[in-house]
C-alpha cells in the first residue's frame, strides 16, 4: 500500500489523481506527490525504519509506491564516512562523506531511477526511456534489464564511447541523436506524446525526484538520528537539492528527528551555474545559461527545478556557490588523496564548494557537516588524466628501480 | 493540430517588439500565454502553442531567429 495521496501543484495548489505526468495543466508548473502525514505518523517509528531492509526502500512508507515487490538493485543506505583526514585539511572536526558512489550503478541516480521504474511498471509501461550523457543512461538502463522492460536510451552522438559501455552493458537500445542538446531535448519531448513510453525524468518525473528524499532521510539516520548543521548538494535540476531538504523536514515533522536548522548548500560548476548566478543577484528567477563546464553531470543549464533549490536555499540559510573546473579538479583529487574516494566531477565540485564555505567562515570549524558525493570518478577519468603523478617506467631489476626512485626524488626536490 | 508548451525569454533590445502577434499572424499559430513577467529590461513568457505541426516548428524556428531564447516547459530534459 502507499501513503501517497495525489498529485499537487507546487505553486497554484490544483491537485491530479496519479498519472504519468508531472506539469500541471493549468500553469504548466511542476506536481508534487501529496503524502497522508497523519496516517504515516500512526505507522512509522525509528524501529520500524531500522527493521526494514539496508537499502533505500527501508522508507517506503515515504515513498509513492504501491508495489510489494520494488524494482531494486540494493540501492542506496550508502556509507555515511568521518572524513577525519579531508577534515583535518579544512579545519573541521566533524565533516562527513556520504559516499553514494557505492549504488549498484554508481551514482546516487539509482535512488530515483529505483523509484521511477517501480512507478513506470504499476502505470503499465513495458518501455522505459530517457536522454542522458551518463549516470541517468547507466541507472535507467539496468533498473529497466531488472524489471524486464524495454529502455530507450537516447545520448548524443559525439558522447565519448567510454561514457556508454556503462549503459551499453545492459542491453538497451542506444539511441545516438545527431544534433544540439536543444535539439535532443525537443525531440524526446515530441517522442512523450508519441509513445507510450515512460519517460523518467519527464512524464514521471514527479515521482522519480521522491527518490532524492532518502539522501536526507538516510543522513539523519547514520548520524544518530538527528540533523546535521550543513550539507553540501550539487546543483544540476535543482531536485536532489530541494528533496533532500524536504525529507529532514519530513523526518522532524513526523518526530523522527528534532528540529531541523541545517543550511542545505549548493554547489555548481561555474560553468553552468544558474542557480548561483541567480542566488548572487539576490532573484528568485533562474535564467537558463550555455553549459560550458568539464563537468557534464552538472551541464543542465535551464533546470527543472532550480527555483525550488532556491526556494531551499532562502529557507535553510543556505549558500550557493560555483566553483571554476580547474577547482573542482583539485576538489577531486583532494578527496581521493585524503578519503581514498574517487569521486566523478560533480564530487570536485561539492569537495571545492566546502573548502571556499569554510574559508568564508560560513561553515565552523565544531559544526557537524555533510558533504554528498554524488558518482563515481571512473566514468570522468578524462578530467584528471593529465594532472596525475608521472609514474615511473622501470627494466625488471632493483637497479633499474632504485635509479627510478632516485630520479623521481631529485624531480621533487 | 499539435501542441506545444513553451517558454520564450526576451533580451532587453526585443521586449517592445510584437514577436508573440506576429507568431500567431505569420505562422497561424494559436498562443495562449499562460504565465509572465516582463520588465524594462527583460521579460519571459510562458506559454501553449497550438496548430499544424509544421507551422509550429515554423514559428519557433523563427522566434529563436529573431533573438528570443526558447525552453521547453519543464527545464532540459537531457540529464548527466
Amino acid at each position: 500500500m502507499s501513503y501517497a495521496k495525489a498529485l499537487r501543484c507546487r505553486e497554484c495548489g490544483r491537485e491530479y489523481p496519479h498519472a504519468p505526468m508531472s506539469i500541471c495543466e493549468a500553469c504548466f508548473r511542476p506536481l508534487e506527490v501529496i503524502y497522508d502525514y497523519d496516517a504515516i505518523a500512526r505507522v512509522i517509528s525509528r524501529e520500524r525504519i531500522a527493521r526494514g531492509p539496508l537499502t533505500m526502500w527501508r522508507y517506503r512508507d515515504l515513498l509513492p509506491v504501491e508495489s510489494e515487490d520494488v524494482i531494486d538493485i540494493d540501492t542506496g543506505f550508502t556509507p555515511l564516512i568521518k572524513a577525519d583526514n579531508l577534515g583535518r585539511g579544512l579545519g573541521l572536526e566533524k565533516l562527513y562523506v556520504k559516499n553514494d558512489t557505492l549504488n549498484p550503478t554508481f551514482s546516487f541516480k539509482d535512488r530515483v531511477v529505483s523509484v521511477a521504474i517501480t512507478k513506470a511498471r504499476e502505470f503499465g509501461f513495458e518501455t522505459a526511456a530517457c536522454a542522458s550523457t551518463g549516470n541517468l543512461a547507466c541507472s535507467v538502463a539496468a533498473y529497466a534489464a531488472k524489471a524486464g522492460m524495454e529502455a530507450y536510451v537516447f545520448i548524443p552522438a559525439d558522447l565519448e564511447q567510454g561514457k556508454i559501455v556503462g549503459a551499453a552493458i545492459y542491453g538497451p537500445k542506444l539511441i545516438a541523436v545527431d544534433g544540439v542538446y536543444d535539439e535532443i531535448s525537443l525531440l524526446c519531448r515530441e517522442l512523450v506524446e508519441r509513445y507510450k513510453w515512460a519517460f523518467v525524468n519527464i512524464n514521471i518525473r514527479a515521482y522519480y525526484s521522491e527518490g532524492a528524499k532518502t539522501l536526507g532521510y538516510e543522513v539523519a539516520e547514520q548520524l544518530g538520528w538527528r540533523a546535521p548543521e550543513h550539507v553540501i548538494v550539487p546543483v544540476a535540476s535543482g531536485s536532489l537539492h530541494s528533496k533532500v531538504w524536504k525529507g529532514l523536514n519530513e523526518f522532524a515533522s513526523l518526530g523522527l528527528i528534532g528540529p531541523v536548522k541545517t543550511r542545505v548548500h549548493a554547489a555548481q560548476p561555474s560553468g553552468c551555474s544558474p542557480v548561483v548566478n541567480a542566488f548572487e543577484s539576490g532573484t528568485m528567477e533562474v535564467l537558463p545559461v550555455r553549459p560550458n563546464t568539464i563537468c557534464k553531470s552538472l551541464a543542465i543549464g535551464n533546470p527543472a527545478e532550480g527555483y525550488y533549490a532556491l526556494k531551499t536555499l532562502k529557507e535553510s540559510r543556505g549558500v550557493a556557490i560555483g566553483v571554476s573546473d580547474e577547482e573542482l579538479v583539485d576538489g577531486m583529487k583532494l578527496l581521493a588523496e585524503t578519503e581514498g574516494i574517487f569521486a566523478e566531477t560533480t564530487g570536485g565540485v561539492v569537495i571545492a564548494a566546502l573548502r571556499k564555505l569554510v574559508a568564508s567562515g560560513v561553515i565552523k570549524r565544531d559544526e557537524t557537516t555533510v558533504a554528498y558525493i554524488t558518482g563515481c570518478g571512473l566514468k570522468t577519468q578524462e578530467a584528471v588524466m593529465d594532472k596525475l603523478p608521472p609514474r615511473l617506467n622501470i627494466q625488471p631489476s632493483i637497479g633499474s628501480f632504485e635509479q627510478a626512485l632516485r630520479e623521481s626524488s631529485l624531480q621533487k626536490g | 493540430m499539435a501542441k506545444r508548451r513553451v517558454m520564450f525569454t526576451f533580451p532587453q533590445e526585443l521586449i517592445t517588439q510584437p514577436i508573440i502577434y506576429n507568431l500567431g499572424l505569420q505562422f497561424k499559430v494559436i498562443t495562449n500565454i499562460r504565465r509572465a513577467d516582463v520588465a524594462e529590461d527583460r521579460g519571459w513568457v510562458v506559454l501553449e502553442l497550438e496548430g499544424a505541426q509544421e507551422d509550429i516548428d515554423k514559428g519557433i524556428a523563427w522566434v529563436s531567429e529573431t533573438g528570443v531564447r526558447v525552453d521547453p516547459i519543464g527545464g532540459d530534459v537531457i540529464e548527466g
